[in-house]
C-alpha cells in the first residue's frame, strides 16, 4: 500500500542526495518526493510517498533515521492527516468544447490560470484522488502538457511534527 | 588563540582525539597536510597502496578498540580507498578517512585528480563531509570521530580541499558538547520489554544465543558469559563474533552458518528460542530463511533499529547497546539448568568430531592440519588476521580463540587482499602480540606489496600462505555446483620464498605434514617477518557447508573418511 513519510532534515548540501541514494540502494520506488522550506530556516521538510508493505515502511523509516542529517521521520499514513498535491494541466479546447471544460473546472474547484486560442491552462489543488479524477475527466479533450508538484502532507491538530510530547516514545529521534 | 592553517588544525584535532598512529599516502592534494604532520606526535605508516592504508586503519581499530585513521590524496588516492571503506562499513568498524581534494574554486571543473569522493562514498560511509570553510574543520572532525565510534560504529570520511588546508585563522580548540540534531543514540529499554524477554527465556527449553560482532563492539563479553551461565544457554557465534566467549568455555558451541560446525547449526534448527545478541541474521548465518530455526521464537538484541525484521521476523526486539541491555535484563533472569538440552548438543558434537580431518591419520598436507597445529603452538594471546576464502573459513574453524579482539577478518564485504594490510594494522595496535596472518595464494597476491611496508617499519608478522594453486573457495563452488568447470580459478604464484627474501624478509616452504611444527617454531624464533608457504592439497574442501538456498540442516557434512 502507499505510505506517506514526512521527514525534517537539516538544511545542508547533499541531504536530498543522501535520501534519494538511500531509496536506490535499498530498492524502494518513490511515488512522490517533495522538498520545501519550513517555519525554521535551518530545517527543510521532505514528504515521501512510497508503495510498499508495512514491514518495509518501518525499515525505511529506520534507514532514514540513521542518516545523520535527518532530524525526524514519521510514517503518517495511519494518522489523522491532510495531504495535498498540485497539478497544472494544459488542455486542448475548441469553440465547442471550451464551455464544457470550464464547467468541469468549476465542478472540481480548479482554476483557469491561462487562456490560449485553442488551449486552457488549469491549476488544481487537492488530494491525489481528486487530481486523478480531474485528469481522467480531461483526457477525452486532449491533455497537451501536465506537471504535478508532488504530495505534501501534515498531521491534524495543534502538535507539530516531531513534537516529543506526542512522539517521544522511543519510536524516533527526539529533536533537542 | 594561535594562528594555524587548516592542515595544522586537522592535526591538532586528531591529536585531541588521542590518535597516535595513522596510515596514509601523500599526493598533490594533501601536501599541506603531510607538510605539517612532522610537527605533531603522530606516527605515519606508508602503505604501498591506499586500499592497504584503509585495511590497516581498519585492522588497527578492530584490535585496539580505538578509531583508526587513514589518509589519501584526491582522485585516484580517494578511489583506491573505496574497497577499504566499504569493508569497514559492512563490518561496523570505526575508521575516519581524510582525503585531500582539489582547491574549492576548482570543484566541479574536472580538475586534475578531481573526483566526487563524497558522492562515491555516500552509500559506504556512516556519514561523510566536504569541508569548504576552514572555520568548520574543528567541529567536523570532532563530529566525525564521535559518529565513527558511537552507536553502531562505522567509517566516516572527511574531504578537505587544498585551499582549506592552507587557509589560516585564529584558532583554539573548541571542546563544547557535540550537538547533532539528527543523531540520537537509542534510549534505555522499557520495563515491559525486559519482563517479556525474561518470561520467554524462562519458558524456553531449548534456547540458543547467537552472539555477533555487537558483543565485541559493546565490550559485553562478561555480560554474555554471565547470561549464558545463569540460564545455561549454549552460545553459537558468528564469524565476527568469534572471541566474545572463550572457545574453551563449555557453553561456547562455536561458529554457526554456512561453514559452521554441524552441531551448531543442528542446535539452531532444533531450538525453541533464539537470542540474537548484536548480530544481523546475515545470509551466511541463516541459510534459507524459510527453513531457518522453524520452531524457534526469536528475540533480537540490536543497537540498529533498521536491522529489526530485515531478514528474520522476530517476536521481540530489544533495541540498544547489547551490554547495557544485558545489564538491565540480568536482574529479571531466573537461573535454570537445561542439562537435557546441553547434553543433547554434546552428543551431536561428539558425533561430528569423528569426521574432523584433524583427528584422521594422513601424511598429506591439509589446511586443517596447518591451522590446527599453528593454533596449538602459537602464543594463546596471539592475534589472527585472515584473508578471505577457504583460508578464512579454516582459520575460523581451527584457530581456537580464547580472548576477544584476537580474530580480524573481513566478514560482511569478504574483501580478498584484506589479510596482510589488516595484520600490519593489528600489529601496530598491539606491538607486543604475536600476529599470524592466514591467507591463500590468491588473496595474498592482491596486496603482497605490503611485504615491503613490513620491512620498512621493521615489523614482525608471521604470514601463512595456504597455496593450493587455485582461488580455492570459488573452485570449491565450481566443483560442487558448476560441474568442476574450473573457469578462471587456477592461479600461479611467484616463488614466495624468494619473494620474501627479495623484500628482505624470511621465507619458508612446507610441503609435508611432518615439517609443520619445525616451521612454526622457526617462524616464531626468526627476527623480522616470515612468509610460510604451505603447499596444501590442491582440491581441499571447506566442510561442513550449507549450499546457497539450502537450510542450515541441509549442510554438506565432512566426509567420514579421507578424500
Amino acid at each position: 500500500m502507499q505510505h506517506t513519510l514526512v521527514a525534517l532534515v537539516e538544511n545542508k548540501p547533499g541531504v536530498l542526495t543522501r535520501v534519494a541514494s538511500l531509496f536506490q540502494r535499498r530498492s524502494y520506488n518513490i511515488d512522490s518526493l517533495t522538498v520545501g522550506r519550513t517555519e525554521n530556516p535551518g530545517i527543510s521538510r521532505i514528504t515521501i510517498v512510497v508503495d510498499t508493505d508495512q514491514n518495509s515502511a518501518e525499515r525505511l523509516t529506520a534507514y532514514l533515521l540513521k542518516l545523520i542529517n535527518i532530524v525526524w521521520v514519521e510514517d503518517i499514513t495511519e494518522k489523522p492527516m491532510v495531504s495535498r498535491d498540485l497539478a497544472m494541466v494544459k488542455v486542448s479546447v475548441n469553440p465547442s468544447s471550451r464551455a464544457e471544460v470550464m464547467q468541469l473546472v468549476d465542478v472540481f474547484r480548479a482554476r483557469i490560470i491561462d487562456v490560449g486560442n485553442d488551449s486552457l491552462m488549469i491549476e488544481i489543488t487537492g488530494s491525489e484522488e481528486k487530481i486523478e479524477g480531474f485528469i481522467d475527466t480531461l483526457k477525452p479533450f486532449g491533455i497537451l502538457e501536465m506537471v504535478r508538484a508532488g504530495v505534501v502532507a501534515m498531521g491534524r491538530g495543534a502538535n507539530p511534527l516531531g513534537d516529543p510530547r506526542v512522539n517521544g516514545n522511543g519510536s524516533g529521534k527526539v529533536p533537542t | 588563540m594561535k594562528k594555524l592553517n587548516g592542515a595544522q588544525i586537522m592535526w591538532e584535532c586528531i591529536v585531541h582525539e588521542g590518535v597516535k598512529q595513522i596510515f596514509g599516502y601523500p599526493g598533490g592534494a594533501n601536501l599541506p597536510i603531510f607538510h605539517h604532520l612532522t610537527e605533531y606526535p603522530i606516527d605515519l605508516v606508508l602503505p604501498r597502496h591506499e586500499q592497504s592504508a584503509a585495511h590497516m586503519a581498519d585492522g588497527f581499530a578492530r584490535v585496539s578498540g580505538q578509531v583508526g585513521v587513514a589518509l589519501a590524496t584526491s582522485g585516484p588516492g580517494a578511489t583506491n580507498l573505496v574497497t577499504g571503506i566499504a569493508t569497514a562499513m559492512l563490518d561496523s568498524s570505526p575508521v575516519v578517512f581524510f582525503t585531500g581534494q582539489v582547491g574549492s574554486h576548482l570543484l566541479g571543473f574536472d580538475a586534475f585528480q578531481e573526483v566526487d569522493v563524497i558522492g562515491i562514498t555516500m552509500p559506504i560511509t556512516k556519514h561523510n563531509y566536504l569541508v569548504t570553510d576552514v572555520n568548520d574543520l574543528t567541529s567536523t572532525i570532532r563530529e566525525a570521530f564521535y559518529i565513527a565510534r558511537s552507536g553502531r560504529p562505522g567509517p566516516v570520511l572527511i574531504d578537505i580541499p587544498k585551499d582549506v588546508q592552507s587557509a589560516v585563522i585564529e584558532w583554539e580548540y573548541d571542546d563544547s558538547p557535540i550537538h547533532l540534531a539528527g543523531y540520537k543514540l537509542e534510549p534505555a529499554l522499557k520495563a515491559g520489554e525486559l519482563g517479556s524477554a525474561a518470561e520467554m527465556i524462562k519458558q524456553a527449553k531449548k534456547p540458543v544465543i547467537l552472539a555477533g560482532h555487537g558483543v565485541l563492539l559493546s565490550g559485553a563479553m562478561q555480560e554474555l558469559k554471565d547470561f549464558a551461565e545463569k540460564t545455561m544457554t549454549p552460545v553459537a557465534v558468528t564469524l565476527l563474533g568469534i572471541g566474545c566467549l572463550p572457545a574453551s568455555h563449555p557453553l561456547n558451541l562455536g561458529l554457526m552458518g554456512m561453514h559452521g560446525e554441524a552441531w551448531v547449526n543442528q542446535a539452531i534448527q532444533e531450538a525453541d528460542l533464539l537470542l540474537a545478541f548484536g548480530m544481523r541474521f546475515d545470509d551466511r548465518v541463516t541459510g534459507n530463511l524459510k527453513s531457518f530455526a522453524p520452531a524457534a521464537k526469536k528475540i533480537h538484541f540490536e543497537i540498529d533499529r533498521s536491522e529489526i525484521n530485515k531478514n528474520v521476523t522476530v517476536e521481540l526486539a530489544l533495541i540498544g547497546d547489547i551490554g547495557e541491555s544485558l545489564r538491565q535484563l540480568a536482574p529479571h533472569l531466573e537461573a535454570s539448568d537445561r542439562s537435557d538440552w546441553n547434553e543433547h548438543i554434546s552428543d551431536l558434537r561428539i558425533e561430528s568430531g569423528k569426521r574432523d580431518i584433524k583427528n584422521l591419520k594422513t601424511d598429506k598436507l591439509h589446511a586443517a592440519h596447518v591451522i590446527h597445529d599453528i593454533s596449538l603452538l602459537a602464543d594463546p594471546d596471539c592475534i589472527v588476521v585472515t584473508d578471505v576464502g577457504q583460508n578464512q573459513m579454516w582459520a575460523a574453524q581451527y584457530f581456537t580463540r580464547e580472548k576477544p579482539y584476537t580474530l580480524v577478518t573481513s566478514g560482511g564485504l569478504g574483501t580478498m587482499g584484506f589479510g596482510l594490510p589488516a595484520a600490519i594494522g593489528a600489529k601496530f595496535a598491539r606491538p607486543d602480540a604475536e600476529v599470524w596472518c592466514i591467507s591463500g595464494d590468491g588473496g595474498f597476491q592482491m596486496t603482497q606489496a605490503e611485504l615491503q611496508t613490513l620491512k620498512q617499519e621493521g615489523l614482525k608478522v608471521n604470514i601463512v600462505i595456504l597455496n593450493n594453486g587455485y582461488l580455492g573457495m570459488v573452485r570449491q563452488w565450481q566443483e560442487l555446483f558448476f560441474s568442476r568447470n574450473y573457469s578462471g580459478t587456477p592461479i600461479t604464484s611467484p616463488d614466495f620464498v624468494k619473494l620474501a627474501e627479495a623484500h628482505g624478509l624470511t621465507g619458508l616452504r612446507i610441503t609435508q605434514r611432518s615439517e609443520i611444527e619445525a616451521a612454526i617454531r622457526k617462524a616464531q624464533e626468526t627476527e623480522g617477518s616470515v612468509v610460510l608457504e604451505f603447499k596444501i592439497e590442491r582440491e581441499d574442501m571447506v566442510f561442513p557447508m550449507v549450499p546457497t538456498g539450502a537450510g542450515l540442516h541441509e549442510m554438506i557434512r565432512r566426509p567420514e573418511t579421507l578424500p
